[in-house]
């Protein structure tokens, strides 16, 4: 009883370590990247006792230190208990959706075995959506408690947006579910260790020695669904192209306008931790998780034949791995987008939304159904 | 008491709280916000329940959806004025709270408690239960449900297009 709860706790903490931290490298990943891209040096001049050399160690201290020694400004006009609310209720979605995304198979120790996920619930992805769906809160009630007019036009854009781009997303997931046949995260992850060869139906089986080698990766099952995901995955987060809730150059900072100190470094860190989640949800959904290819619970099978015996803590360590560094690539995927390409007009974000992902990924749930009907 | 019990009191006080603050309360958007936690506790009580699913979606659709329409809404039309507090509508509010009270404890002490209430199986309220109760058996009612849906959406569009 103490031991699993402890096991939970754990877990718990690791992920919150990790999610948390990750973010915070990303502001500075940010900050670098973006001098790389401009051809600029960036973020360099954080030194500590006039030491300069670690870049990524200094920066990592000094930006929430000067985030939390600035002033914490409420309007006056405003509504103190709900300005000091929003920034948490940013926050909390990013960080409790990670409780579904599994990490990594199962880890045996002794005779107890220890499933990598937080919380293993059969309606996995039904509870990712329902707590992104809450995200909208922290935009709307910051816009609104602020009492500015930009930061309500902030909030009024955020709110319409991130509704628009949710039914989006949820519709491109449903080819997903079909293909897997459940909900389940961990369940999704699983199905997209057998290869391509072991699905197709007989009258296909020629295709076989084409893509057969290939996983059951949901990005080859399901590649339309796949952008359509990651483009609104994208736009929940509010980024550059779709960054109008905050509008710069129009909004000032939009919803975030009145927000200083702590509270804005909570709005900051929301931000990164949503690329986060985001890139942990295309991993899980479209990129086989925590899967390594070819990689089975005691080793390497290899689709030419030949296979290789791995130990158990080796195949749990490449697993844990494969699944950080697919997030780590599609973090920084998420981040090269935002400083490459320009942004779109609100028109445009909603023409997008509703008139171009929308009926596609109606379209791609009617060919998933009639092409699993007709392989049946 | 057990865990289950001393919880579902607790949960059962934030709820009553919550409610009577989304009536009382002057300003709007507090009340939304209420609202908004009152759906959050009922979407507990389903989990704890035994019916995940429900739980989820209320917090979906609820919470996450309609609410924020809701508040979209009065912010679009910048309806944050207080609102005057109107006397004459609570006693009527009070006398159908006592009437719904008594109907209510009237049911609730005639009807049995069920024989076993955690007896529910694993699959009781997934997904899998769900989808075979409303694709097979209640897929007439199912339909006509998403045909409504569907004209009131067209309806809406009408509407909005005669008026501009």
């Amino acid at each position: 009883m103490i031991v699993d709860f402890a096991i939970i706790a754990a877990k718990a903490f690791i992920v919150l370590f990790m999610v948390l931290n990750l973010a915070g490298i990303l502001g500075w990943i940010e900050r670098k990247g973006s001098a790389l891209i401009q051809d600029r040096i960036g973020a360099n001049r954080a030194s500590i006792f006039g030491f300069a050399g670690l870049g990524l160690v200094n920066t990592l201290i000094a930006d929430p230190l000067k985030f939390l020694t600035k002033e914490d400004f409420i309007p006056p006009a405003g509504d103190k208990f709900l300005h000091t609310l929003a920034p948490c209720m940013a926050l909390f979605p990013a960080l409790v959706i990670f409780a579904v995304i599994p990490f990594g198979d199962v880890l045996q120790i002794g005779d107890r075995v220890i499933n990598l996920q937080v919380a293993n619930l059969n309606v996995g992805i039904l509870y990712v959506f329902a707590m992104a769906s809450l995200g909208v809160y922290g935009v709307v009630i910051g816009a609104w408690a602020s009492n500015n007019k930009f930061s309500l036009l902030g909030g009024v854009r955020g709110s319409a947006q991130m509704i628009s781009y949710e039914v989006a997303m949820g519709l491109s997931v449903i080819g997903i579910l079909m293909v897997y046949g459940t909900l389940d995260l961990q369940e999704i992850a699983r199905g997209q260790g057998t290869l391509i060869r072991d699905l197709l139906p007989q009258g296909l089986a020629f295709l076989g020695a084409l893509v057969g080698w290939l996983p059951a990766w949901g990005v080859f099952l399901q590649p339309l669904a796949f952008l359509l995901f990651f483009t609104a995955a994208v736009a929940e987060t509010k980024r550059i192209p779709f960054d109008l809730p905050e509008g710069e150059s129009e909004l000032v900072a939009g919803y975030h306008v009145e927000y200083s100190g702590g509270k804005f470094l909570m709005f900051f860190a929301a931000e990164f931790a949503e690329i986060v989640t985001a890139a942990a949800l295309v991993t899980t959904l479209f990129f086989g998780g925590w899967q390594v290819p070819y990689l089975m619970r005691d080793g390497f099978y290899f689709p030419w034949g030949g296979q290789w015996l791995l130990p158990h803590l080796t195949v749990v360590g490449l697993q844990v791995g494969a699944f950080t560094l697919k997030v780590l690539f599609f973090c920084w995927l998420q981040i090269l987008l935002r400083w490459s390409v320009p942004r779109f007009r609100y028109d445009q974000v909603m023409r997008l939304g509703w008139k171009m992902l929308l009926p596609l990924a109606l379209v791609n749930v009617l060919i998933t159904g009639i092409i699993i009907v007709a392989a049946q | 008491m057990h865990l289950p019990t001393l919880i579902f009191f607790t949960l059962a006080a934030f709820l009553i709280i919550s409610s009577l603050l989304v009536v009382f309360l002057p300003n709007v958007v507090h009340s939304a916000l209420a609202l908004v936690t009152a759906l959050l506790i009922i979407s507990i009580f389903f989990v704890v329940l035994q019916a995940p699913m429900v739980g989820v979606l209320q917090v979906l659709v609820y919470a996450g959806a309609i609410m924020v329409l809701f508040l979209f809404v009065i912010m679009f039309l910048n309806l944050t004025a207080t609102e005057p507090r109107r006397r004459a509508w609570l006693s009527f509010a009070g006398l159908s709270a006592l009437l719904l009270g008594g109907v209510l404890s009237a049911m609730l002490t005639q009807s049995e408690p069920a024989a076993d209430p955690v007896a529910a199986t694993e699959l009781f309220g997934s997904p899998e239960m769900l989808a075979r109760s409303l694709f097979n058996d209640f897929v007439l009612p199912f339909e006509i449900a998403s045909v409504l849906l569907l004209v009131a959406i067209v309806g809406a569009v009408v509407l909005a297009k005669r008026r501009s």
